[in-house]
């Protein structure tokens, strides 16, 4: 996907705009360009609604800037320095892939080859022919006791091998995300097997 | 060793209900009123006394810290919370986000009022995208039930609690990025001084702290400083959330004493290192910007600031990552100086330069393609960055690189050497 076409106009829909209000709302009167992270997800999520690819394009940033009382060139400063918009198309799963030390450890290499088998993409940032999946090195994404991990959207998959890779991109393929968390079915970030701390506490009526 | 009766995150795994009633199950918001009737000054006493310093890799005391806010302001003053959780190797803090989220809350209020705050901003890193809705569902529950809000548990104080959502930039984890950031802006940290006690936040009073260090506040306050100060080691007090990861056969995160044996936390709590402890290469005992220690030191050393600053590495987050023999620790160290490439924001030239060029000697480093004396001009460069920018994510990209310098040159120079005969090798062959 090297090609791809800017659009020439971007405009919130309904529910993007339903959600500007309470966002800008958070910071003191004259500081809105506070809010220009949170407008600029709002675009990459409403891209996302309406063309299947989460990206932020250029006509989305002016628009932004128009909101929030800010030279264009702010919001472009912001929307480059920050790794998680995506300024061209990315496949319907974004697969970003932690390549940091921890997760290197524990297999990274093998989650990667697996993903450039399953999806048949060779070089980082790039999107499969069919357009479902963009692959994505990754810096550390904060979850290295349950390495390696790959973070499909918005969502942390962790534990991975070749295998529960594999597994991971077939359910995504066929549309059915397995659950959020561990594919060796752990509990969070405890022990494998079980937690051997917290065992002993009685709390008292929770729900 | 800690026992469950003295540990603060009792729902560290999520084995239980986050959200209020949950929460309020586990002793969280009982009797917060009381603690902020006691007043600003006594709150920030009781944080001094229990030697609670900075969870987030300075280990800065951080009562000290709070009594930096002005007693009187004519502007607003902001609590801003570092959640921006991404020195690799550290996963604490997010498990504090979604499965004790109440904990922070409270903490926000407890440290925000002992600081005369008038709102916490809460800068939660992009890529916790679930745990920062759980973290706002906790927030909204305690605006719902007045905990939080106009009149905070019924104390007539306003406190306004916010979470504010990055984008995928390490460097906001450093305090005055995060606030650049938070003002819509590029993490380009600032330059101190003025510190953000005085400038901080759109130009207010401000005060910085990671998510642990607010969220064990409110149990200071209520099971007392003497209480935490007991625990741990003299300047090392109280309980702490480790993550152990890489080569152990079973990585988690634990919340233990400060002061534990290296070993002993490795051996206890993560099914010790793969294939036995005299397996065991190296450890990197605080998140990726500190110097990575050889196993003759891991085999004694204590897991604190003070400990481990002697050795000559440091706490920073308590993420410890262990690598066994099977590692090419080479290869692992320059991984890092690519991180470090990656997320150097590119103001001071010796970082934005210098991470740059570390990385490509460290590559050739770890094929054995460079002449033994570069091992020097490394080491040289890395002191030429270390202490020469604005933030220290320079110091953090040297550190690791001087580390391996320190402790496996022979490993370095072998690889050298290997590359040079398989050349010499090759040339026989072609000739």
């Amino acid at each position: 996907m090297s090609d791809f076409v800017q659009p020439e106009h971007f405009a919130f829909d309904a529910e993007s705009e339903a959600a500007i209000p309470p966002l800008v709302a958070k910071y003191p009167a004259g500081k809105q360009a506070s809010a220009v992270i949170p407008m600029l997800y709002l675009v990459q999520n409403q891209m996302k609604r309406q063309t299947g690819s989460a990206w932020v394009p250029t006509a989305g940033m002016n628009e932004v800037a128009r909101r929030l009382d800010m030279a264009p060139i702010r919001v472009y400063e912001v929307a480059t320095f920050y790794f998680m918009f995506n300024l061209k198309p990315v496949g319907k799963w974004h697969l970003q892939v932690c390549t940091t030390t921890p997760c290197w450890l524990r297999g990274s290499d093998e989650v990667t080859a697996a993903c450039r088998a399953a999806t048949g993409i060779k070089g980082w940032g790039e999107t499969s022919d069919d357009g479902l999946f963009t692959m994505t090195e990754v810096e550390c994404v904060g979850a290295c006791v349950n390495a390696p991990v790959i973070q499909v959207n918005d969502d942390l998959y962790e534990d991975l091998d070749a295998e529960t890779t594999k597994q991971l991109l077939d359910a995504l393929r066929r549309d059915a995300p397995p659950k959020v968390g561990s594919m060796k079915g752990r509990q969070t970030s405890a022990p494998e097997g079980g937690p051997n701390t917290l065992t002993t506490l009685q709390f008292g009526a929770e729900s | 060793m800690l026992e469950d009766k003295d540990r603060i995150f009792t729902n560290l795994y999520g084995l239980h209900d986050p959200m209020l009633k949950g929460a309020r199950s586990r002793g969280d918001w009982d009797g917060t009123k009381a603690i902020l009737e006691k007043g600003r000054d006594v709150i920030v006493e009781e944080v001094k006394a229990s030697g609670l310093r900075g969870r987030g890799g300075a280990g800065f005391p951080t009562g000290l810290k709070w009594s930096f806010m002005p007693k009187q302001s004519d502007r607003p003053c902001y609590l801003i919370v570092n959640a921006d959780e991404s020195e690799p190797g550290t996963c604490k803090d997010r498990d504090i986000m979604r499965h004790d989220p109440h904990k922070l809350v409270e903490g926000c209020l407890v440290a925000g009022f002992a600081m005369g705050a008038c709102a916490a901003y809460i800068y939660i890193r992009g890529e916790f995208a679930n745990e920062a809705k759980v973290l706002q569902a906790a927030i909204d529950e305690a605006y719902e039930a007045r905990l939080i809000g106009k009149d905070a548990c019924g104390s007539g104080y306003a406190f306004d609690v916010y979470l504010h959502r990055g984008a995928g930039a390490y460097i906001c984890g450093e305090e005055t990025g995060l606030l650049e950031s938070l003002e819509g802006k590029k993490g380009m940290p600032r330059l101190k001084p003025p510190f953000p006690a005085a400038v901080g936040l759109y130009g207010c009073p401000s005060t910085v702290n990671n998510v642990e260090s607010i969220a064990v506040a409110p149990t200071i306050m209520r099971r007392g400083a003497a209480w935490f100060n007991s625990l741990g080691r003299p300047k090392n007090s109280g309980p702490k959330v480790f993550c152990i990861s890489g080569h152990v056969n079973k990585p988690c995160n634990v919340e233990e004493e400060l002061g534990i044996p290296l070993r002993e936390l490795i051996d206890k709590y993560a099914g010790g290192v793969r294939g036995g402890w005299d397996n065991l290469l190296a450890v990197i005992p605080g998140g990726a910007s500190v110097p990575v220690l050889p196993k003759s030191v891991c085999d004694t050393v204590l897991m604190d600031f003070d400990s481990l600053r002697e050795a000559r590495s440091g706490l920073g987050t308590a993420a410890v990552i262990v690598m066994d023999k099977s590692t090419d620790i080479i290869k692992a160290i320059a991984r890092l100086s690519k991180f470090y490439m990656h997320e150097s924001c590119g103001q001071c030239t010796p970082c934005r330069e210098g991470t740059g060029w570390m990385w490509r000697v460290m590559t050739r480093m770890v094929e054995g393609r460079a002449e033994i004396p570069e091992i020097d001009t490394l080491e040289q460069v890395t002191r030429q960055i270390e202490g020469h920018t604005i933030c220290a994510l320079g110091d953090a990209a040297a550190w690791p690189i001087q580390g391996l310098i320190r402790h496996f040159r022979p490993e370095m120079e072998a690889r050298i050497a290997a590359y040079k005969a398989r050349g010499a090798g090759l040339r026989m062959a072609a000739e």
